[in-house]
C-alpha cells in the first residue's frame, strides 16, 4: 500500500511541475497593428460573450497565435469563448433566449434567417476600418444583399474526404454515398441544411429549393441512403476519419486541409457535379450589450496577422485578401482551399435562407428521417 | 471452488469497470493524438494543459459551482430532513415525494424545464444566465439526495433524545446542534459527497442551464468528443482520478485504523 | 417550530421542480404563437417506434446491471469489514472519472480498428463490427449506470442481520436457499431503488446512443435535444415528447413499486 501511494505521489509532484513549465503559444506580431484603437476600453473591466464554431480558431496550441489572449492583452477586454457544434444549435440557444452573445459566427442561410427573424443588429462599418480587407467578391452576397449585418469570416465548399487505402480512384462525386459497397463505411452529415443539399444535388435540384414536391424527394433520397450510413456526425468525422473507422464523409474543405495535414492516407474530392460554397459570416446579435467592443472584436479579427493565424489554425479559405497574400505557396495551392474561378462561379450554390414554411418542413422532414427505421 | 469462482468474478467486473479507465490514462501518454493507436510515450500534454484557458477556466468553474452547490444544498437538505421527518403521514408522504421528482425525472426533463423558467425570467428580471443559474440548478437536483441520505438516520434516532435535551434546558436550536446533528452526522456527510460527486459530474443539466459566459467542465468534454477529445483531457482526468483515489486511500487508510482501535479499546475492556 | 425548518426547501422545490415542470406542460399544449393545441401530443405518435425502443433498450440494461450487480453486491457485503470499504472504493472509483470520457473511450476501445479488434487481430480473429450497434449502446448503458444498482444493492445487504441467515442455515437451508429465501425477500428495497435508479437514466440518455449507436440508433433523448437544442427546433413539440415520456416513467415506477410492500420513505435510495 504505502508503495502505490508514494507512486502516486510522485506522479502528482511531477504534473505539478509541469505546470510551472508550460508550453509558450506564439506571441501576435504587432507592429502591423493600429494598436491606438484597441486601447479606448482597457480597465474598464467590459466583458465580450463570443459564441463560435468548435475549433474554428487559433487557440494558442501547436505554437500558434493564441488570438482570444492577444486581443485580451491588447484592448483589456475579457472574452468569454463558447463553441457551439452547428449552425441550429446556435439558433436554437438564441431562440430559447438562453444566450447574450456579443459576438456570433453563423452561416450564410442562418445569418439571413436570424436577420429576418430581427436578431441581428446592424453593423456600424465605420467602426471597423479592416473591412476594406475584404475581398469585394465576398461583400454583397445573397443572405446580406446590402452589406449591413455580416462580415465574413471564412468560405469554403463542401466535398468528400475518403480513405485513400480503400479507394484508390478519386473518380466518385455524391453518388458514392448511395453505394452499397460501402456500406457501414459511410458517413453523413448531421444537420438537416448539409444533407438535404447532397441529396438535391443528386436529384439536380436546387440547394435552396423550397417546394414540397422537391424537399419531399430529397428526404426520400435520404431514406434510401439511412441503412447504408454508419453514424451521423458532424466534427466526429475527424476522430473517425483518422482512425479509418470509416472510408468516406461529405464535410467542409478547410477541415479536410487540416485531417489531410496530420493524415497520409486520407484524399478529398470535389464533386464534379457541384457543391455548396458557405461563407461562415462574423455578426452582432441584437442582444449585445457591448457592441462597440463587439466591433473591435470583429476589426481584430480582420487583421492580415490574425487571419494568418487563424487560417493555419482551421484550414478553411480566407475572404481577407491581404490575409491571402500573406500566405505560403502551399496553403495557396493545396487545390483544395481556393479553387479555380471558373468551378466557383458555375458549379457551386451558396445557400440562402428558405422560407418559414420550407425551412419547417425540413425539420420535420430531417426528424423523421433521422428517427425512422 | 467456490472462492476461485467468487474472486474470479470480482476480477472480471474489475476490468469491465476499469477498462475505459486504463485506455483514458494509457492515452494521455500518448504521443499522438490518437486514442487507439500508442505511438510513443510523451507528457507533454500534462505540460499544455495548464496553459490551456478553456480546459482550465471551466474546471475552475466546475468547482466553484460544484462547492456551492453541494454546500447549500446539504444546510438546506439537512434542516428539510429534520422538519420532514417531525411531518404528520400526509405532508411528509407529499415531500418525499416532490422529493423524489428531481431523482426520477430524466435528467433531460430537469434542464429542459429549468431553462424555460430561467429563460422567462432572465427576460423580465434582467439577469443573466451563468453562475447562478447552474448554481441553482445544481442545488435543485443536489438537494434531494442529501435529504435522502439524512432520512434514515432519523429514523434510526431515538425520538427521546430531542426530548431529554429540551427537558434539560435545550432550546429547539440547542437541541438540534447539540444532539441531532451529531447523531445524524454521517448522513450528512454522504449526502454531501453524494452531491458534490453529482455536480461534478453533471452534463445534461448544465448543458441546458449554462448560458454563454460560463462553461463547464463537462460542457467542454462533450463540444470535444464531439471532435477529437484532445489528450489534454485525459491528462486532466488523470491527475483528477489520482487526486480521488489518494484522498479515498487516506480515508479509507484512517477509517480502518480508527476501527482496529476500538476493537483493541473492547478488547481491552473484556479484558478487565 | 421543527416543521417550519423544511419549509425553505419545500418553497424551493416548489419554485424550481413543480412550476418549470409546469412551464414544460404549457409548452407542450401551446403551439410557437403561444395558443392551445394539443397537436404536438399527437405528434408523439409519430415516434412510437423510437419510445419503444428506448424502452426495450432501457429494460435490457436494467435486467443485465440487475443480474451483473447482485452477485457483486451479496459477494461485497458477505466480505470481512475492513475489506468490504476498499473494494465499495475500488468499484465506485470509475466513477469520478468524467461520464462523457468514460463512454468515448467505450469508442476507442469498440471501433473496427479499436483496441478490442486490434488484440483480436493478435489471435487471428475478427475484425468484429462491435461499434454504432445495438449492443453498444446497451453496454454503454451497462458501463454507465451499474453503480446505481451496486450501491443501493450493496446497502441493503450490508444491513441484513447475519445470523438470519446463518439460522437457516443451520435448520438445514442450503447456501442457495439461504439466498433464494431470505436474502432476496429483504433485499427487495436496494433491488427497486437500484432499478429505479438505472432504468431512469437509461431511458432518457442522449450522449451514449450518440456516441455508441451509429445512424439507426436514435433515442428519446436524442429526440428531446432536436428538438430543444439541436438541428429541428421546436420546444413545443420537445415539450411534448418529454411529457409523454415522463408519463412512461411515472407508470414503470408504479408498476415496479407495487412488487415493494414495504412501507419505506426513502425508496429511491435506501
Amino acid at each position: 500500500m504505502k508503495k502505490i501511494i508514494g507512486v502516486l505521489c510522485t506522479a502528482l509532484i511531477l504534473t505539478s511541475l509541469a505546470g510551472c513549465a508550460g508550453t509558450e503559444s506564439a506571441v501576435l506580431d504587432t507592429t502591423a497593428i493600429d494598436t491606438e484603437i484597441y486601447s479606448s476600453f482597457d480597465g474598464q473591466g467590459v466583458e465580450l460573450n463570443v459564441a463560435n464554431w468548435g475549433e474554428y480558431i487559433s487557440d494558442g496550441s501547436e505554437g500558434r497565435v493564441d488570438v482570444i489572449d492577444e486581443f485580451e492583452k491588447l484592448t483589456g477586454i475579457k472574452v468569454n469563448y463558447t463553441t457551439y457544434a452547428t449552425n441550429e444549435e446556435l439558433y436554437a440557444k438564441m431562440r430559447a433566449g438562453a444566450a447574450d452573445y456579443d459576438i456570433i459566427v453563423p452561416s450564410d442561410y442562418m445569418v439571413s434567417k436570424l436577420y429576418n427573424e430581427g436578431m441581428l443588429a446592424d453593423i456600424d462599418f465605420s467602426k471597423i476600418p479592416n473591412y476594406a480587407n475584404i475581398d469585394e467578391k465576398y461583400k454583397n452576397l445573397a443572405f446580406d444583399p446590402e452589406n449591413r449585418y455580416s462580415v465574413p469570416y471564412f468560405w469554403g465548399i463542401v466535398g468528400l474526404i475518403y480513405d485513400k487505402n480503400k479507394i484508390t480512384e478519386p473518380d466518385f462525386g455524391w453518388e458514392i454515398l448511395w453505394d452499397e459497397k460501402y456500406a457501414d463505411n459511410l458517413l453523413m452529415f448531421d444537420n438537416p441544411r448539409d444533407a438535404f443539399a447532397i441529396a438535391e444535388n443528386l436529384l439536380g435540384l436546387s440547394l435552396n429549393s423550397s417546394d414540397e414536391a422537391s424537399l419531399k424527394a430529397a428526404a426520400d433520397k435520404l431514406r434510401e441512403q439511412k441503412p447504408l450510413v454508419q453514424a451521423y456526425v458532424m466534427d466526429e468525422v475527424f476522430d473517425k476519419m483518422a482512425a479509418s473507422e470509416a472510408l468516406v464523409a461529405p464535410y467542409y474543405a478547410g477541415d479536410a486541409v487540416t485531417l489531410m495535414e496530420e493524415n497520409d492516407h486520407l484524399g478529398f474530392v470535389v464533386p464534379e457535379s457541384g457543391t455548396n460554397m458557405f461563407v461562415d459570416s462574423v455578426c452582432i446579435p441584437k442582444t449585445s450589450k457591448n457592441t462597440d467592443a463587439a466591433h473591435l472584436f470583429i476589426n481584430f479579427l480582420l487583421e492580415p496577422q490574425v487571419g494568418v493565424a487563424n487560417t493555419y489554425a482551421v484550414g478553411y479559405s480566407t475572404p481577407n485578401k491581404k490575409t491571402f497574400e500573406l500566405l505560403d505557396d502551399e496553403m495557396k495551392n493545396n487545390g483544395i482551399s481556393y479553387l479555380d474561378n471558373d468551378y466557383l462561379t458555375n458549379h457551386t450554390e451558396a445557400f440562402s435562407a428558405l422560407p418559414e414554411e420550407a425551412d419547417k418542413l425540413m425539420s420535420e422532414l430531417w426528424t423523421s428521417i433521422r428517427s425512422g427505421e | 471452488m467456490k472462492k476461485v469462482l467468487k474472486y474470479a468474478y470480482l476480477a472480471l467486473m474489475t476490468v469491465f469497470l476499469y477498462a475505459p479507465i486504463f485506455v483514458l490514462i494509457v492515452f494521455s501518454f500518448n504521443s499522438t493524438k490518437s486514442h487507439t493507436v500508442m505511438s510513443g510515450f510523451t507528457l507533454k500534454w500534462y505540460f499544455e494543459l495548464f496553459s490551456d484557458r478553456i480546459i482550465m477556466s471551466s474546471l475552475v468553474t466546475t468547482v466553484i459551482v460544484a462547492v456551492s452547490a453541494s454546500l447549500i444544498s446539504t444546510v438546506l437538505g439537512t434542516f428539510a430532513a429534520y422538519g420532514i421527518n417531525s411531518m404528520r403521514k400526509l405532508p411528509k408522504t407529499l415531500a418525499l415525494n416532490t422529493n423524489n421528482i428531481p431523482i426520477i425525472n430524466p435528467e433531460i426533463v430537469t434542464g429542459v424545464s429549468l431553462m424555460l423558467l430561467f429563460v422567462f425570467f432572465a427576460a423580465r428580471m434582467h439577469f443573466k444566465m451563468g453562475y447562478i443559474t447552474l448554481i441553482i440548478a445544481h442545488i435543485t437536483f443536489d438537494t434531494p439526495y442529501v435529504v435522502l441520505n439524512i432520512m434514515p438516520k432519523f429514523r434510526q434516532m431515538d425520538k427521546n433524545l430531542v426530548d431529554a435535551a429540551e427537558d434539560l434546558g435545550c432550546n429547539g436550536m440547542q437541541a438540534f446542534f447539540k444532539v441531532v446533528l451529531p447523531d445524524i452526522f454521517p448522513g450528512v456527510i454522504s449526502g454531501f459527497l453524494m452531491a458534490f460527486t453529482f455536480s461534478l459530474d453533471d452534463f445534461i443539466v448544465s448543458y441546458f442551464v449554462s448560458g454563454t459566459s460560463v462553461q463547464t467542465l463537462p460542457i467542454t468534454i462533450y463540444s470535444m468528443t464531439r471532435k477529437q477529445v484532445s489528450p489534454k483531457i485525459n491528462a486532466l482526468s488523470t491527475i483528477i482520478f489520482i487526486v480521488v483515489l489518494t484522498v479515498l486511500i487516506t480515508k479509507n487508510v484512517i477509517e480502518n485504523k480508527r476501527v482496529k482501535k476500538v476493537q483493541m479499546a473492547v478488547r481491552e475492556e473484556i479484558k478487565i | 417550530m421543527k416543521k417550519l425548518t423544511s419549509a425553505p426547501y419545500l418553497l424551493w422545490m416548489i419554485i424550481f421542480v413543480l412550476v418549470p415542470l409546469f412551464m414544460v406542460a404549457y409548452f407542450a399544449f401551446t403551439d410557437s404563437g403561444g395558443a392551445f393545441t394539443l397537436a404536438n401530443i399527437i405528434k408523439t405518435k409519430e415516434y412510437a417506434p423510437i419510445f419503444i425502443k428506448s424502452i426495450t433498450f432501457a429494460a435490457i440494461s436494467t435486467v443485465i446491471c440487475l443480474l451483473l450487480a447482485y452477485p457483486l453486491s451479496y459477494i461485497l457485503s458477505s466480505m470481512k469489514l475492513s475489506v468490504q470499504g476498499t473494494m465499495l472504493l475500488i468499484i465506485m472509483l470509475p466513477m469520478w472519472m468524467n461520464f462523457l470520457l468514460r463512454t468515448y473511450a467505450w469508442q476507442a476501445l469498440l471501433g473496427n480498428n479499436g483496441i478490442i479488434n486490434n488484440l483480436l487481430g493478435l489471435i487471428g480473429i475478427g475484425p468484429f463490427k462491435l461499434l454504432n450497434t445495438q449492443g453498444a449502446v446497451i453496454l454503454g448503458m451497462v458501463y454507465d449506470y451499474i453503480p446505481f444498482m451496486i450501491l443501493p444493492l450493496y446497502t441493503v445487504m450490508a444491513k441484513i442481520d447475519k445470523s438470519i441467515t446463518e439460522a437457516a442455515e443451520d435448520l438445514g437451508c442450503s447456501k442457495l436457499q439461504s439466498v433464494i429465501k431470505i436474502t432476496v425477500p429483504l433485499s427487495i428495497p436496494g433491488i427497486i431503488s437500484g432499478i429505479t435508479m438505472v432504468f431512469v437514466p437509461a431511458i432518457s440518455t442522449f450522449i451514449i446512443s450518440k456516441m455508441l449507436g451509429g445512424s439507426s440508433n436514435l433515442l428519446i433523448g436524442d429526440l428531446i435535444e432536436m428538438q430543444f437544442l439541436g438541428n429541428a427546433y421546436n420546444p413545443n413539440l420537445g415539450a411534448g415528447i418529454a411529457l409523454v415520456l415522463m408519463i412512461i416513467i411515472l407508470i414503470v415506477m408504479a408498476i415496479i413499486n407495487l412488487i415493494d410492500k414495504s412501507d419505506s420513505d426513502d425508496k429511491v435510495l435506501m
